[in-house]
Order: C-alpha cells, then structure tokens, then sequence
C-alpha cells in the first residue's frame, strides 16, 4: 500500500509537468521514425561544417552551447523528443494491466517499470530541450499529431502475456537500439541513455520471467504465452526501422555518430539474442522461414510486411486513436492543476517579496 | 490552449556523505519545494543519493565555448604546475 500510495504522490508530481493521469500509467520506448531529412549542405558554412565534422570524428561529444549544423539540431529535437513520447505513449499498454496484475509481486514490479518509463521520458526531454525545444512545444506537438512516438506502442494487450511479451520483447528491443545510444555524439542524449539503460535493465528481465511463468504453467498459461509472442514478434522486428537503404536519414545520422549501427544491424543482433531465448520458453517464434545459417552464425528471417508498419504510422494501427485520445485526456484533464500550481507558486512568490 | 511554462531547474545529488554534490540533470516546476520533491522521484528512486540541491537553470552562470580558447588554452603550456615537471631521482623515493 505504501508503494502505490508513493506512486501516486509521484503521479501528481509529474503531471504538474508531464500533464500525465493516473489513468495513463502504462510503459516505455524507442522511437525512430522517418521523415524527409533537409540536405547536410544547407547548413551554410563548409568550414563550420568541416570543423564540426572533425570534433564528431574525433569522438568529441557535443554539448549545448557548441556550434552545430542547423540539421544536427534538428535531426536531434526530432529523434529524441520521438524518443520521449514514446517512453510516455508507452506507459499506457502496460498501465492497462497494473490493477489487474495477478499477484502483489507482480504488481509492485509492473508499477516500478512504469514509473521507470515516466521518468525516461522525462530524462529525454530535458534533453531536447537542451537544443532550444521548449517542453511545452514538444507536448503540443505531440497532442496535435505533428510528432510521432514509436509504432510499437499502438498495438494492444488484451491479455496478461503481452506484459510479459513487451518486457522481453519490446524492451529488449529497445535495449538494443539504446545502448549504442549511450555513445551517441550528442552528450546530454548520451547521459540521458546512460540513466535509462541502467534503469531499463530490469524490464526486460521481468518481462521473461512473467513469460517463463506462463511457459511452465497450465497448457491455457502456455497458449496465452504463444499467442502474445505471436502478435509481437513482428512489431517488434518492425520497430528498429526500414531495412538498410530505405530509410532516408541513416546516412546523416551516421555520418555524425547519433546512430552506431544500421537497422539491420540492430535488428539482427535482437533476432540472434531473441531465438534462443524463445526456444528456452518452449515457445515457437511464429515465422516458418525462420532458420540458422551455419555459414554466418545468424538467424534467417522471413520478409517483414513493411506494410503494415508503414499503415501504423500512418495512424491506421489498432490503438492509435485510443492513445492519442488517452493523452489528450491526460492533458485536457491536469489542466488546472498546472494552473493552480503556477497561481499558487506565484502567490508564494509575492508573499515572499 | 498553449501549455503554460513552467520555470527549469538544474539537480545535483550526493550519492552519499563524504562525496560532492553532482549535476544529474534539469527538471521543470513551479517552485523549489515541488522542484525539491520532483527531484526525488525522478532521480533518486533506487538509492542514488542522501542530499539534493535545485538550483534555478536561470541563475546559473555559464563560460561560453566560444572563449575556451582563451580561457583554458594558457593553462596548457604550463606544465611546471604539475609535479611530472619536476625530476626527482629514484634513490630519494616517493615524494
């Protein structure tokens, strides 16, 4: 009792300024999406450019205040406030189930990795902010639907599984994406995931144990078990981007040592990671193509339907209404208290003078 | 309607006694005692620290890159300030 009274304490803290609910309280990240990056060569200046390029290949971070191309600024609000949003987007599939967790254990663990989420949210976009977004500008981006958040997150969980299935799967997912990201060239970004990572590294470990739970228990647990592999895996692979070669901003951001590894690079460390763990569960991962190749010590996958990727981001996924919806909500709904919160903050301050 | 700004605060934290506080990062609220408390619960929720301090981001004075040239650079040609500048023969012993 103690702990959800702390977490709600902690719910009302962070609306002041995240405008999340209660109601909200769900899960986590990852979040690169694609849009038309603007040309390097716009930046202008050659030598600004060279010279900035020299530092990045020097493996000299970037901080604040540094000279850096306009596209670097840009490229870094879009990603990590996509970043952001997907880490409070992502609180909500899993909030879904926090009072209906089977036992307390569970239910303490669901609370804490939520929270975790919040927070890393959080964490993201002061860092954004640290390039001149304003916080406020970034959530009214995100409400209006001008920014996106990652695709995975508006799939549903109908059933207790899928939170097991998104700690092991989305979460270790995401750990592959974040982790290279802890080198990144930015350093208020680079900080940021070094937190995140360390705190991350629970989920994924939750999230397996609830699976080889269900895995050793009843033939209906193990059902339930496989069937949420069965609608994640596929997302999952979806969420480390296009393949190498379709998406259109890998080039710059490697250039400039935001991103450390490709798409297909990521999305094969997590397969190889993945398999065998799928395997220990007794569980089948559900792509008939599925096969190691001795030759290259790597697991084959079968063809990815881009489409359906491409339809999520679209807004045509199963729960992008409802989250978005949800969000506007939250907001809509901690309105007054940001209100009463400045009112009396501003009150406090003239009494003071 | 726009969102209304809330002011920013810089956190450092004392992981523990003994040791000097430490920039964790920034946070946005109204005042320093829901700054204080939001603090807590974003940066401290696994035994990081037994002292906080929140600074407003605004009252913090800055070097500016642009200068480090003249404001580090001189330091370097300096090396008699550091004790390798100094030999000491082998026979003397740690000094």
């Amino acid at each position: 009792m103690h702990l959800l009274l702390k977490f709600i304490d902690f719910c009302k803290i962070v609306s002041y300024f995240s405008g999340l609910n209660l109601k909200d309280v769900a899960m986590y990240t990852q979040g690169l999406t694609h849009e038309p990056e603007a040309a390097v060569h716009a930046v202008g200046d050659e030598a600004a450019l060279t010279r900035f390029q020299a530092r990045i290949d020097g493996e000299q971070r970037i901080e604040p205040n540094d000279a850096m191309p306009a596209a670097y600024r840009r490229t870094l609000v879009r990603q990590i406030s996509q970043h952001a949003h997907s880490e409070i987007v992502g609180m909500l599939p899993e909030g879904n189930w926090i009072t209906r967790a089977p036992t307390l254990r569970r239910k303490v663990a669901l609370l804490a990795k939520v929270q975790d989420e919040c927070g890393h949210g959080l964490y993201l976009y002061a860092a954004a902010e640290t390039l001149d977004a304003t916080r406020e500008q970034l959530y009214d981006d995100l409400l209006a639907g001008k920014a996106r958040y990652s695709s995975i997150f508006n799939y549903p969980t109908p059933t207790w599984a899928d939170i097991g299935a998104i700690g092991w799967l989305v979460d270790g997912a995401a750990l592959m994406n974040q982790i290279p990201l802890c080198r990144c060239s930015y350093g208020p970004y680079a900080r940021a995931m070094i937190r995140v990572c360390k705190e991350e590294s629970f989920h994924q470990r939750q999230g397996y144990e609830i699976m080889l739970t269900l895995a050793r228990g009843t033939p209906a647990q193990q059902r339930m078990a496989q069937d949420a592999l069965n609608r994640w895996w596929w997302p999952c692979l979806m969420m480390f981007g296009p393949p190498d070669g379709e998406s259109q901003h890998s080039d710059t951001s490697t250039l400039w040592k935001i991103k450390r590894f490709s798409n297909d690079e990521l999305r094969q460390k997590f397969i190889d990671a993945t398999v065998p763990q799928a395997h220990f569960l007794g569980l089948t991962i559900p792509d008939a193509a599925l096969r190691f190749d001795e030759a290259t010590g790597h697991w084959q996958h079968g063809a990815i339907d881009w489409e359906e990727f491409r339809q999520v981001l679209a807004g045509n996924g199963p729960c992008n209404n409802e989250r978005m919806a949800a969000r506007r909500k939250a907001h809509d709904e901690g309105a007054w208290v940001r209100e009463a919160a400045l009112a009396h903050a501003s009150k406090q301050a003239k009494r003071a003078a | 309607m726009a969102t209304p700004r809330f002011p920013l605060w810089e956190v450092f934290i004392r992981s523990r006694t003994g040791l000097a506080h430490r920039h964790v990062g920034s946070l946005h609220a109204v005042d320093a005692t829901s700054a204080l408390d939001a603090a807590r619960d974003l940066f401290t929720r696994r035994n990081e620290g037994v002292s906080i301090w929140v600074v407003p981001s605004a009252s913090l004075v800055a070097s500016d890159p642009g200068d480090k040239a003249m404001m580090f650079d001189p330091a370097s040609d300096k090396i008699y300030r550091h004790p390798t500048f100094y030999e000491v023969p082998d026979e003397v012993g740690h000094m």
